[in-house]
């Protein structure tokens, strides 16, 4: 009965929800960039950018991926489309 | 000959370092390999009252770093295992009376007489932990399914990567199956996911470990134990035989039923 009861009930299993803490907790204590630092890098690379294209900065994503142990930053920078003068 | 020489260190403490330091160089040893262990944790020294050879120290490895005794005098003999040798840490210093290049150099002098060298670090990440993993030529990495022992291996795992002894092999001790399948567990495949390195070997939780480190005599001595059996087999994989991860380290369903065997017809 308690078996059948705790396969429908929608209360998360502690194991997942250690699992989903330590995702995020090792993405931080492996790359050591703060969310502000991630910030400021941001806004750099998209000045020295805006330098040469003309950018859409609203759409700008900046994230933290991870494949295995590598740890990957993945910047996404749509660029808006020529205008002929 | 020429030793492999093996680190087994985990950061965080208390996760089963020197357990399994011994109970792999006992199983190593039972497979006819010649092998010396090392404690290398100054001033907290366990390994030899886990081997049940805490009566038979004379010199420790302190004594042979500093001259006072030839490293064959601080090389303690195994009356119950041929060829299996501690080399036991010294209890009244601290980690500074040893160097990296200290570790080195007492590795050199024995590893052309033995098989293996395994080596048990100490817990943190400061000197101790340095000096073990200096003479390394791999490294186990032990953990256990919990959130502090899993984020403790990785922060591990980056140093050894950064210090070019990597990959590192993962050890995942006290894994009860029961409360895996509960889902109140991380399970063996979670760790493995979480951790992203190769896996060498999982150990079930069993009472018998506890059991046979109070009369110091390791697990695996013991036939019947389950634990006994994991250790038995990463020893096997450390030899380079192919032993798959059977349903006794992985899933839940048949060690269950084998456990509840071993326990009626344990001793």
């Amino acid at each position: 009965m308690s078996d059948w009861f705790s396969k429908f009930s929608r209360k998360p299993k502690s194991a997942n929800e250690a699992k989903e803490r330590l995702k995020l907790v090792l993405i931080h204590d492996r790359t050591d960039i703060s969310a502000t630092t991630l910030a400021e890098m941001k806004d750099e690379l998209l000045q020295v950018i805006s330098k040469h294209v003309t950018i859409d900065v609203s759409k700008v994503k900046i994230t933290m991926m991870h494949e295995g142990r590598e740890q990957r930053l993945i910047a996404d920078i749509p660029i808006k489309p020529f205008k002929k003068r | 000959m020429a030793a492999k020489i093996i680190t087994i260190t985990s950061g965080k403490g208390g996760v089963g370092k020197t357990t399994a330091t011994a109970n792999i160089t006992v199983a190593l040893a039972q497979l006819g390999q010649r092998v010396v262990c090392i404690d290398s944790d100054i001033g907290l020294r366990n390994l030899d009252v886990v081997l049940g050879l805490e009566n038979r120290i004379v010199y420790d490895m302190v004594d042979v770093i500093e001259g006072r005794c030839r490293i064959r005098q601080a090389m303690i003999k195994d009356k119950r295992f041929e060829g299996l040798f501690l080399i036991p840490a010294a209890q009244t210093r601290d980690k500074s009376a040893v160097s990296p290049s200290d570790m080195i150099q007492l590795c050199n002098e024995i590893r052309k007489e033995t098989d293996w060298i395994l080596i048990d670090s100490p817990a943190g990440i400061e000197r101790g932990f340095k000096n073990a993993i200096a003479p390394a030529e791999e490294v186990l990495v032990i953990t256990n399914p919990d959130v502090s022992a899993v984020r403790d291996a990785d922060r591990i795992i980056g140093i050894i990567e950064s210090e070019e002894k990597g990959p590192a092999r993962l050890i995942i001790n006290r894994i009860n199956p029961e409360m895996v399948k509960r889902g109140e567990m991380l399970a063996a495949e979670d760790v493995m996911e979480l951790l992203a390195i190769e896996l060498i070997g999982i150990i079930p939780e069993d009472e018998k470990v506890l059991i046979s480190t109070n009369i110091g005599k390791p697990v695996v001595t013991h036939e019947k134990s389950i634990a006994g059996q994991a250790f038995r087999n990463i020893a096997r994989r450390l030899l380079g035989d192919d032993i798959p991860l059977i349903d006794i380290e992985l899933k839940d369903g048949i060690f269950h039923r084998i456990s509840r065997v071993f326990n009626f017809g344990g001793e």
